[in-house]
C-alpha cells in the first residue's frame, strides 16, 4: 500500500436533500483520505449516509440530492467543480461502481455482449464491436463466465453470474477506483462468499482500490484494510481493520459489533442497542449519538466531536479528548 | 421437551409449470418444479428448530405447508398427533389459533390502512375470542409484552409512523394474540438492520419463555441459528441433507453441503478470514435437479457414484442425521 498521498481525499463532505419538511443532510461533515490499492469498508446501518457518499464520489447523486459543500479531490482534481466533459471521462474509465440489484442494472432486452460494446465504445467510439467483444470475453475469461455467454442475456443467468457481469462492466475500462455498494447484499450465503473472493483477487490483478460499501461487518472483515464507521451521516470511526474489530473506541462501534452474530465466539446471547437512529432532517446537537450512547457526557450533548486518535485510530468521542 | 408438537412425513411439494399452448400440445408429460421432496422432521413441544437453506431450497415453502397456506402434493403434517389435512371448516379455524406465522417484511404483512391497535386485535375479533374493550385490554396487555410501549400511544399509530423494529414487533404481537403454540417464524429479521436485528431476536427468544411457544424458525443466516435454535436442518433442493442438535451440527458438520454453509459465513473478525476459496457453482434448477446426490455437481468430495446414488439420511446417534454417503459409511 502506498502511504504516500492519498488517491482519493474527502474534505469536509456535506451532502443534502431538501425535501418538503426540511433538509436531509445526508452526510455531515465527512474527511477521508483513501490510498492506492487499499480496501476501504465503509459500514452503518440504513440512513447513515454510506451509499449517499458513495453515490457522491463520481457525482451520480439524484436530484434533489446535492453536494452542498466539501471537496472531493481525485489524484488532485476536485470531482464537485469538474466540468462535464471532464467528469464523463473519469466515470467508468477511473471510477467504476457497481451496485446491489446486478438484474436492476442490467438491461433485460440486450444481450451480455451488447451491454460490454456500450460501455466500451462510449469512451472511445473508435473501439470497434469486434475489438470491444474481445476485451469483453477476456474480462469474463478472469471472472471464470466462458465467452460464449456473451449471447446471452440477463434473464438467463444466476444472480452470482450476473453480479460478476456488473463487476466486469465495471472492469472493462480498467478504472482504478471500484465503489462496491453492498454487491453481495442480493445473493445467497455461498455465492457471497465466493463474491468476495473474486473481488480479492481481482484487486490484485487490477491493482483497484475498493470502497466497499455494506452493512454486513462480516464481509468487511474478510476483505477491509481500512474500515470506516457511519452513523447520522458522520464519520464515528476510522482505522485498521484489525484494529477496530479488536479494540472498537466509539460506542456505537461497540455497540453494533456486539450485536453481530459471530459463530467463532462462544458468547450465549447478543447485546442490544437501545434507541433508533437520528432524524435527519433535524439531528440532535452535539454528538449525533448522544441520545443513544451509554456514556454520555453533558458535553456529547452541546459539542460535535471530531476525530481523536487512539490505539492507532480515529474516533470522533470525547471520551478521547 | 419430550411431548412431540408437529410432525412431518415425507412432505412434497411439485409446482407444476406454466407453459404456452403450443409446447402443451407438442411436449409429452408435465414438468414440475421439485420445491419440496420428501421432508420429514418433528418438534417438541418448546423446541426451536431451525431451517437453514439457500433461496430456492424450499424453506419457505415447507413452512407454508405445515400451516396448510400450501396444500402438499402428497406428505402429511400432525399437529399433537393429529393429521393436519383431516381439519375441517370450524375444526380448522381453531387449529389456525393455534398455529401462527411471521413473515420476512413487515412493511408488507401490515395493512397500512390498519392502526397498530386494529391489527393487532383483528385475529382476536376473527377467532372470536375477545371482543370490545376485552379485546382492546388484550391488545394493550400484548403491546406491553413485546414492548411496544407506551402501548396507549402506540395503539392509535399506523405502520408508517413506526420504526422498521415497531414494526415488527406489531407482526409479532399480532401472531402471539391468539395464543398458539406454534409459531413459523419465516426470516423474521432478514429486512431488519443490524442493531434491530438483535432486539428482534432476544424478543423471540423472550416470547418463547412467557409464552411457551415453538419455533420453526426459517432463515438463511446460520449464525443467527446459534443464538434460537435447538436444533437445525440444513435443506438443499427440496431435501433435509442434514439435520440435529445445534451445536452438534456446527461442532461436527457430515455433509459437505452443511460445511461448506459453515465456511461461508463471513465472521466479523479479520483473523478469521477464509484462507482457502469456496467451492464454485450456485443451487441448481429445482426443475431438473441433478442426478444421485443433488449437491454432486458442487461438493469438493465428490465421487462417481454420487451421480448415481440417491441420498438417505443416515442416523449418526444422538439425533443427528446426514445423507451422505461418503461420510456416513
Amino acid at each position: 500500500m502506498d502511504t504516500g498521498s492519498p488517491m482519493l481525499s474527502l474534505e469536509d463532505l456535506k451532502v443534502e436533500f431538501p425535501i418538503s419538511i426540511g433538509t436531509v443532510t445526508a452526510v455531515n461533515g465527512v474527511s477521508l483520505d483513501l490510498f492506492q490499492g487499499e480496501v476501504m469498508g465503509l459500514v452503518g446501518e440504513s440512513g447513515c449516509g454510506k451509499s449517499t457518499l458513495g453515490l457522491s464520489i463520481p457525482r451520480l447523486l439524484r436530484p434533489p440530492g446535492r453536494i452542498a459543500s466539501g471537496r472531493i479531490l481525485y489524484r488532485g482534481r476536485d470531482i464537485v467543480r469538474m466540468g462535464k466533459r471532464e467528469l464523463l471521462s473519469l466515470r467508468g474509465s477511473k471510477i467504476a461502481m457497481i451496485f446491489q440489484d446486478p438484474l436492476t442494472s442490467l438491461n433485460p432486452l440486450y444481450s451480455i455482449g451488447h451491454h460490454f460494446v456500450e460501455t466500451v465504445r462510449a469512451h472511445d467510439g473508435r473501439v470497434s464491436r469486434r475489438e470491444a467483444l474481445g476485451r469483453a470475453a477476456s474480462v469474463l475469461e478472469s471472472l471464470g463466465i466462458a465467452a460464449e455467454r456473451l449471447d446471452e442475456f440477463p434473464h438467463q443467468m444466476s444472480g452470482g453470474m450476473r453480479q460478476r457481469i456488473m463487476i466486469g462492466l465495471a472492469l472493462i475500462l480498467s478504472p482504478d477506483l471500484l465503489i462496491a455498494d453492498e454487491p453481495t447484499t442480493a445473493l445467497d450465503v455461498i455465492v457471497e462468499a465466493q463474491f468476495l473472493d473474486l473481488l480479492d483477487v481481482l484487486r490484485k490483478q487490477y491493482n483497484l482500490t475498493i470502497i466497499l460499501i455494506t452493512h454486513n461487518l462480516g464481509n468487511v472483515a474478510q476483505l477491509a484494510d481500512r474500515i470506516t464507521v457511519m452513523y447520522g451521516g458522520t464519520i464515528a470511526e476510522v482505522g485498521p481493520a484489525q484494529s477496530i474489530f479488536d479494540r472498537p473506541l466509539h460506542p456505537y462501534t461497540q455497540g453494533l459489533l456486539a450485536s453481530i452474530p459471530n459463530i467463532r465466539l462462544d458468547e450465549p446471547k447478543l447485546k442490544t442497542m437501545a434507541g433508533s437512529p437520528p432524524d435527519l432532517v433535524d439531528p440532535p446537537a452535539g454528538c449525533v449519538f448522544h441520545p443513544r450512547c451509554p456514556q454520555v457526557m453533558d458535553t456529547c450533548r452541546q459539542d460535535r466531536p471530531p476525530l481523536f486518535a487512539r490505539n492507532g485510530h480515529k474516533a470522533a468521542c470525547w471520551l478521547y479528548r | 421437551m419430550t411431548e412431540e408438537l408437529i410432525r412431518v412425513e415425507n412432505l412434497t411439494m411439485h409446482f407444476p409449470l406454466q407453459k404456452g399452448l403450443l409446447a402443451n400440445l407438442f411436449t409429452k408429460g408435465k414438468r414440475f418444479v421439485r420445491a419440496v421432496d420428501g421432508v420429514s422432521f418433528s418438534l417438541c413441544k418448546g423446541e426451536v428448530l431451525g431451517l437453514v437453506g439457500e433461496s430456492g431450497s424450499g424453506k419457505t415453502t415447507t413452512g407454508r405447508m405445515i400451516l396448510r397456506l400450501l396444500e402438499p402434493t402428497s406428505g402429511e403434517v400432525f399437529y399433537r398427533g393429529r393429521a393436519v389435512s383431516s381439519y375441517a371448516g370450524r375444526a380448522m379455524d381453531d387449529l389456525r389459533e393455534k398455529m401462527q406465522v411471521i413473515f420476512q417484511d413487515p412493511y408488507a404483512s401490515l395493512s397500512p390502512r390498519m392502526t397498530v391497535g386494529d391489527a393487532i386485535s383483528h385475529p382476536l375479533l376473527i377467532h372470536g375470542l375477545a371482543k370490545g374493550s376485552g379485546a382492546r385490554d388484550r391488545t394493550l396487555a400484548m403491546m406491553e409484552a413485546v414492548g411496544l410501549s407506551p402501548a396507549e400511544f402506540l395503539y392509535k399509530k399506523y405502520p408508517h409512523q413506526l420504526s422498521g423494529g415497531q414494526r415488527q414487533r406489531v407482526v409479532i404481537a399480532r401472531a402471539l394474540v391468539t395464543e398458539p403454540d406454534f409459531v413459523v417464524a419465516d426470516e423474521p429479521i432478514a429486512m431488519a438492520d443490524v442493531s434491530v436485528r438483535a432486539m428482534i431476536l432476544e424478543l423471540m427468544i423472550r416470547c418463547r419463555e412467557m409464552f411457551d411457544l415453538t419455533y420453526l424458525f426459517i432463515t438463511h443466516d446460520l449464525a443467527t441459528c446459534k443464538y434460537i435454535c435447538d436444533r437445525i436442518a440444513i435443506m438443499y433442493l427440496g431435501k433435509i441433507v442434514e439435520i440435529g442438535p445445534l451445536k452438534e451440527v456446527f461442532a461436527n458438520p457430515v455433509h459437505p453441503y452443511t460445511a461448506t454453509l459453515l465456511e461461508a459465513i463471513p465472521v466479523p473478525d479479520p483473523r478469521y478470514r477464509r484462507t482457502h476459496p469456496m467451492p464454485k457453482g450456485e443451487i441448481p434448477s429445482p426443475i431438473n435437479p441433478p442426478p444421485g446426490c443433488a449437491f454432486h455437481p458442487r461438493c469438493p468430495l465428490a465421487e462417481p457414484s454420487c451421480r448415481l446414488n440417491e441420498q438417505h439420511l443416515v442416523d449418526l446417534g444422538s439425533g443427528h442425521k446426514a445423507a451422505c454417503s461418503l461420510k456416513t459409511l
